[in-house]
């Protein structure tokens, strides 16, 4: 277990160098200098302020500076705003996001289960056909559009939640819903098919044969088994979550990462972006090792030295 | 011991090519069928997926079709009929007939623009362009960038996957621990990067959508080649001397087809998915062109007002979406031999 964490623990580092080595030779590339008014400036003007930013040192050393930088959690400072370090830009704006991303998944999923499992258990029934309508709409309605009508019927049309803006818990309640739309529709397939398959499995008929009841059955033998495998798909949904909030974070002006990373994108905000690329890197990388360790945890079949059975 | 049965010479007689030919125990009732008849067979029986595939048909005839005759050019300006609701002929429901409510009255638009005569099926936009033509214009951008960017996918995700899944060992450890790091950044960032760099514009959303969509084609092909290398037709085809491209080309190709058409099926829909999203945060398309995702942009902009305007992109969108996902879910069943009918 130590050996498969310290290794797994090697390779996130391996993967975040990377990131950030290339994100910064990316951005090294990409044209236009962060001067504001560069021809109001003399010569050594612009060399005086290249040398208080670092600027004036060559690439590699650029490279090595920033990378003790991002070490310390520092990225430099923003272009768009004036003396804003990126650190901070991004620290006072991560917990919106996070606070929605994770309402989202836990609502998605835990009603996906609810849903999955139901289909299961009454297979071809209207529940089940009900349950795989829900998940496949889930999947086709993209959560921008999802999140645009949620907008106007339920914020402004009806008024039950604000419209945009962040504030308390009344204004994530819209977001975490548009958020929550795939996660719900992709764990539902998921839950069903599994479950489906386990609910044939022989130790349910024995648990059957054995009396127990019905509630029984389902709650303690083919509800948990096919929960297991769940947690696959958790990183994916992870990364789904990420991406919708770039947008839906816009779409409800929420004062987050997913909000700072576009606005970055459209103003040219280079060292905010590769900030930005490198803590969803570093959430992502979190989350996948997360959901590998607790997926040994649970099924003891896995064997955590990365080969199954 | 010896209680051997006796039996008569006569309940035997030699069988005649007659008597052979009316028996019919060795008759094969069901006309044999090939791998793909098959699929073929079980995918029409999947009635979603059916009308999936009609629907995507003739989605894909109106948006290519409409190069050669579209109902109104799409970039065509007519400031003067802005912002005319839809309007189908001999529809009298609201919402569909070229009324809207203003001033707490329902009038007639497009007799206050002096449009009589015209009907736009899908109504207007802020410019008098007609939606209709918009969007079949948007849908074949769309969809333009989806193949494309799928068919990039298919040629750098199937060779990738084949390549590590035959060499096996440390060249495949290796490429998988690549995959693994590109995986480890969401899509989309990778995505909005690349676009930067390239300036955006429609070859930059393909190169990127390209460039980061094959990991999941690469991991499955790679998974089925690894368990297809150990059988024995593999063993006879490299015994017999085959060159690895041709057993490639010939063995491994055709029993992985499956899971490749299959996975494009979910490829496309993602690739829409994320031009729509790219286009709707402002960094996709640009104007003059138009995708689903510009649309729904500019529609979002008046959707108090003029909620027809995002209404029927994001239908458009959503059923290409249902479509191509539905067809996936059938075809994945149609090619798995284990479903039950």
């Amino acid at each position: 277990m130590a050996k498969y964490l310290a290794k797994r623990i090697f390779y996130l580092i391996l993967t975040l160098f990377i990131v950030i080595t290339v994100t910064f030779f990316l951005m090294k590339l990409l044209p236009g200098t962060p001067l504001t008014n560069q021809a109001k400036l003399s010569k050594s003007q612009i060399a005086l302020i290249y040398q208080q930013y670092g600027l004036d040192k060559p690439v590699w050393q650029q490279y090595l500076l920033y990378i003790a930088g991002a070490v310390k959690g520092n990225f430099g400072t923003s272009f768009q705003f004036s003396d804003q370090p990126v650190s901070y830009l991004i620290s006072s704006r991560i917990a919106q996001s996070l606070q929605i991303g994770l309402q989202a998944i836990i609502l998605g999923v835990l009603v996906g289960v609810i849903i999955g499992a139901f289909g299961a258990m009454r297979q071809n029934s209207w529940v089940d056909t009900t349950s795989t309508i829900v998940s496949i709409l889930g999947i086709s309605i993209p959560s921008f559009v999802l999140a645009v009508l949620l907008q106007y019927y339920l914020g402004l049309k009806l008024g039950w939640f604000p419209i945009a803006e962040w504030g308390g818990f009344s204004y994530t309640v819209l977001p975490t819903l548009a958020l929550a739309a795939t996660p719900l529709a992709e764990s539902a397939r998921f839950v069903r098919t599994e479950m489906v398959d386990v609910l044939s499995s022989d130790y349910i008929e024995l648990a059957k044969a054995k009396g127990l009841s019905r509630t029984g059955v389902i709650y303690h033998h083919a509800l948990r088994n096919s929960l297991i495998p769940l947690i696959t798909i958790v990183g994916p949904l992870a990364v789904n979550i990420m991406t919708g909030s770039m947008v839906v974070e816009n779409i409800f002006s929420i004062p987050g990462i997913g909000e700072q990373f576009v606005k970055s994108v459209l103003t040219n905000d280079y060292p905010t972006i590769m900030g930005l690329t490198i803590v969803y890197s570093f959430m992502l990388c979190v989350v996948l090792l997360f959901t590998d360790i607790l997926y040994g945890v649970v099924d003891p079949r896995i064997r955590l030295t990365g080969k199954a059975n | 011991m010896a209680d051997t049965v006796k039996l008569p010479e006569d309940s035997f007689k030699p069988m005649t090519a007659d008597d052979r030919a009316s028996l019919d125990s060795e008759k094969i009732a069901a006309p044999s069928l090939t791998f793909t008849q098959d699929a073929w067979r079980r995918l029409k029986k999947n009635k979603g997926a059916w009308v999936s595939l009609i629907i995507l048909a003739i989605i894909f005839i109106m948006a290519f079709g409409s190069l050669f005759v579209s109902p109104h050019d799409p970039n065509a300006v007519h400031p003067s009929y802005a912002n005319l609701p839809s309007k189908i002929p001999g529809v009298g429901i609201n919402g569909f007939n070229g009324t809207l409510v203003q001033a707490g009255q329902r009038i007639d638009a497009y007799q206050q623009a002096g449009a009589s005569g015209k009907a736009y099926i899908m109504g207007t936009d802020y410019l008098g362009r007609d939606l209709f033509s918009r969007v079949l214009y948007g849908t074949r951008i769309s969809l333009i960038i989806a193949l494309v960017a799928t068919l990039f996918d298919l040629t750098i995700g199937v060779t990738y996957g084949m390549f590590s899944g035959w060499k096996g060992g440390r060249i495949d450890t290796f490429m998988q621990r690549v995959i693994e790091i590109i995986l480890s950044i969401p899509n989309l960032v990778v995505i909005v990067l690349l676009i930067l760099i390239l300036k955006p514009g429609m070859t930059s959303i393909i190169i990127a959508i390209a460039l980061t969509s094959w990991t999941n084609m690469a991991r499955l092909v790679r998974a089925q080649t690894l368990e297809l290398k150990e059988q024995e037709f593999i063993l006879a085809a490299k015994t017999l001397g085959e060159s690895p491209l041709k057993i490639a080309f010939k063995h491994l190709l055709p029993n992985l087809s499956s899971v490749i058409i299959i996975n494009t099926m979910f490829t496309i829909p993602n690739a829409i998915f994320f031009e729509a999203t790219l286009s709707y945060i402002g960094i996709g398309i640009s104007s003059p062109q138009a995708s689903l995702g510009t649309l729904l942009n500019d529609g979002q902009k008046n959707f108090q007002f003029l909620p027809y305007q995002m209404w029927w992109p994001a239908l458009v969108l959503c059923i290409i979406m249902l479509a191509f996902n539905l067809l996936g879910d059938g075809l994945r069943d149609a090619f798995d031999p284990r479903t039950k009918e």
